[in-house]
């Protein structure tokens, strides 16, 4: 359904060609209902869960406070998590950027001579690109989370965070299956599709040395790493063969188990529309002695790759209060236009225009804070309260803001003033001189409304849909003198 | 509803830039729906813009100089009623934030964030609103933006004014609670996810069958009737959406300027 990019993304300006892909999709009527129906469906499966809103509010100021009260202790609990994991002997790696993570798992896996992995469902894999790194070192790196397998198969991305190939109809995986997957009839029976992925995947499971998963929540006081799936994948991928290495953000930890649950009903019932998910795994240790299944030796990759840029700011560090349950985008008028792929980032949708300038820079960045009409949609669905409409005015300023070593105001952010334009910058300075000054304003309206005739006919993006802005014949301030 | 505050006999009116130069008769009318209650309706001279479309566009330093000059035009103690679900959340919720680092400014915003009411809000909750409907039957469609709605909280308002009226159906959208598309500029910035939108939008409200829309909103008047007249235009068929503020249709189904 939609036209892949093979260029590395850790090398990828988001931007480049936004508008044109963007376009490509609200231009086909196809998309628009596929996506609209897909979004609509889970919107209500959401909305189902919560039929008490008092009980959602309760709830999403819970899940605010425990992931802000985490945050707040972050550094500490870090080292809390990593002194656990080391007591329980879970290996913990620091990586500071994508290649730094893929550097340190490619060298566990040839550490082993290993050539088989397996991997469940991992946001944070997507975002250091492992699959590519791991081909490139001729390893096979294999998805079974079955939407993430369907795409992989594809030679795509997720086009979303929790239902990777929700861009994709059961006919197009259908041929898909039938081309890709060796002695495979064309079935577009969803249960018979299932079971052909199921047999190809259950044989890898066996084959892999590796085992890949991401953390949904890493726990400080206990070591426990917790992931949630629904396919039992994740815990194949995480029990069967001798070597698990789990990655995560640093944001996804927490200091007690008792944080856990709130957090996890938020995730799957915002998410999915689930209640709970079919699997809930904690994984603390290696396998001990006397155990008789799970990994020999488990790892646990930590990546900042930006993160610790936005958690410098009091405002921005609410990025991190993420959990990763897509709801945003499910609910988002834009993701619904123009699907995931259009944005060019791992993450996409309102979470991603957030927390991609600090994982790519505001330079390639700095034209996706624009592509939202800040209806407040996500940040009134946000289960942890991430008032993502604010962080996007935020970005925007950072972005558009004159670069710094001129007069602009020093920033945490990584190029700050990449989407800075003299022409804007100069445009609204003038629009301020103007509504700052009552007299002016008096003339420049009136002059509006005098020279009526004379209003543009093409008012650029304006009247590609629209007839043109025109002043009234008279203003309000013109009609109130009149009638006293 | 009963009123939570005390009536007032004085109130100042912020028209917004928009209503001043482009919707003008929805100020007129919201006015006049005012004074018909008895409240004595202030209207300082000297007011331009709330400073929103250059905050939301992340330049806050012209906000704030465009938000600085509006804050001195409100000296007494009245409300200030706000048609614009939008304008009204900008005063209300940003200014604190925007001049929260100017010891002189900070109490003028926080004095005029508390007194800032939205329209419809504020003819429910303060002026118990209910008048006789004159009018004959008609069904209307009711638009509220994202900011009345999520921002301020007052998307019940509108509805609970056009229910009052009895000869009055108020027809449901598909998508209700869906943004228009306009977005200030982002209508602009990013034309062809807007369109989509204001598109889909348009669609939903015809497909009521609604001899008009109303709307708490200019701003998404604009796109939403710009949008509307586009079409019909280029099918080159009569004006098939017409559309006004709540205020506008509210005065005339109960029985005008009087």
């Amino acid at each position: 359904m939609s036209e892949q990019t093979t260029e590395h993304p850790l090398h990828f300006r988001p931007d480049e060609a936004f508008r044109a892909r963007a376009k490509a999709v609200v231009d086909s009527p196809f998309l628009r209902q596929s996506f609209r129906g897909a979004m609509d469906f889970l919107m209500s499966k959401r909305a189902a869960q919560f039929p008490d809103a008092d009980e959602l509010e309760t709830l999403r100021s819970l899940g605010e406070q425990i992931r802000q009260y985490n945050l707040s202790r972050l550094p500490d609990l870090l080292l809390q998590l990593e002194t656990r994991l080391t007591a329980n002997g879970v290996k913990v790696h620091w990586a500071e950027t994508p290649d730094d993570a893929n550097a340190i798992i490619l060298g566990i896996i040839q550490g082993h001579g290993a050539t088989k992995m397996v991997k469940g469902k991992s946001m944070v894999s997507e975002e250091i690109e492992l699959n590519h790194a791991a081909e490139a070192a001729g390893i096979e790196a294999l998805e079974s989370d079955m939407g993430e397998y369907i795409v992989q198969l594809a030679g795509e991305k997720p086009s979303h965070i929790i239902m990777p190939a929700i861009h994709k109809t059961k006919e197009e995986i259908a041929r898909l299956f039938a081309e890709k997957v060796p002695g495979v009839d064309y079935t577009d029976n969803v249960d018979a599709l299932i079971q052909i992925g199921r047999n190809v995947l259950r044989r890898k499971f066996l084959e892999a040395e590796i085992g890949l998963s991401g953390v949904n929540f890493a726990v400080a006081e206990t070591g426990t790493l917790c992931l949630v799936e629904n396919e039992g994948n994740g815990r194949m991928c995480t029990t069967a063969p001798g070597i698990h290495i789990a990655i995560t953000g640093i944001e996804k930890i927490v200091e007690k188990l008792e944080h856990v649950p709130p957090l996890y009903s938020l995730l799957t019932r915002s998410a999915t529309g689930q209640n709970i998910s079919t699997y809930f795994n904690m994984i603390s240790s290696p396998r001990k002695p006397g155990e008789k299944d799970g990994p020999e030796e488990v790892h646990l990759v930590l990546l900042d790759n930006g993160r610790s840029q936005a958690y410098a700011d009091e405002q921005l560090r609410k990025t991190l209060q993420c959990i990763r349950c897509g709801a945003c985008m499910n609910h988002c008028p834009v993701y619904t236009r123009i699907g995931g792929h259009a944005y060019g980032t791992t993450y996409p949708g309102p979470i991603g225009k957030i927390i991609s300038p600090h994982m790519l820079g505001l330079d390639g960045t700095s034209g996706l804070v624009t592509a939202s009409s800040l209806c407040g949609a996500c940040g009134e669905v946000c289960p942890v309260k991430i008032p993502i409409p604010e962080l996007l005015i935020r970005l925007r300023s950072e972005a558009f803001a004159e670069p710094p070593g001129h007069a602009g105001k020093p920033s945490a952010m990584r190029d700050q003033g990449a989407g800075y334009s003299p022409l804007q910058a100069a445009i609204w300075r003038g629009w301020a001189a103007v509504y700052s000054t009552p007299a002016l304003y008096r003339a420049v309206s009136w002059l509006g409304s005098r020279l009526r005739a004379l209003t543009p006919r093409r008012q650029g993006g304006w009247t590609s849909v629209r007839t043109p802005l025109q002043p009234a014949p008279q203003r309000l301030r013109d009609l109130m003198k009149q009638r006293h | 509803m009963l009123p939570s505050v005390a009536r007032p006999t004085d109130v100042y009116f912020f028209a917004t830039c928009v209503v001043d130069q482009f919707f003008p008769t929805a100020g007129i009318d919201a006015i006049t729906l005012l004074e018909r209650q008895g409240i004595r309706v202030h209207f300082p001279e000297d007011q331009t813009c709330c400073g929103q479309p250059a905050y939301s566009s992340g330049f806050p330093d012209e906000a704030r100089k465009v938000a600085a000059r509006q804050l001195t035009l409100f000296p007494n103690d009245w409300p200030i009623v706000v048609p614009s679900g939008s304008c009204a959340g900008m005063m209300k919720h940003h200014y604190p934030t925007l001049f929260a680092d100017d010891p002189v400014r900070k109490p003028l915003a926080e004095s005029l964030s508390s007194r800032v009411w939205e329209l419809t809000r504020f003819l429910v909750d303060v002026l118990a609103f209910s008048p006789e409907d004159c009018g004959t039957d008609c069904t209307v469609v009711l638009h509220t933006s994202c900011s009345a709605r999520r921002e301020m909280g007052v998307h019940l308002s509108g509805r609970q004014l056009l229910g009052g009226l009895r000869h009055v159906t108020v027809a449901q959208q598909d998508h209700e609670s869906e943004c228009c598309g306009f977005g200030g500029t982002f209508s602009v910035k990013q034309p062809e996810i807007s369109a989509a939108m204001v598109e889909d939008k348009v669609k939903a409200l015809k497909a009521t069958g609604a001899e008009r829309v109303v709307s708490a909103d200019c701003g998404c008047l604009l796109n939403i009737l710009g949008h509307a007249a586009w079409q019909d235009e280029q099918a080159g068929r009569p004006p098939s959406l017409p559309g006004e503020h709540i205020a506008s249709f509210l005065l005339r189904r109960t029985g005008g300027a009087q």
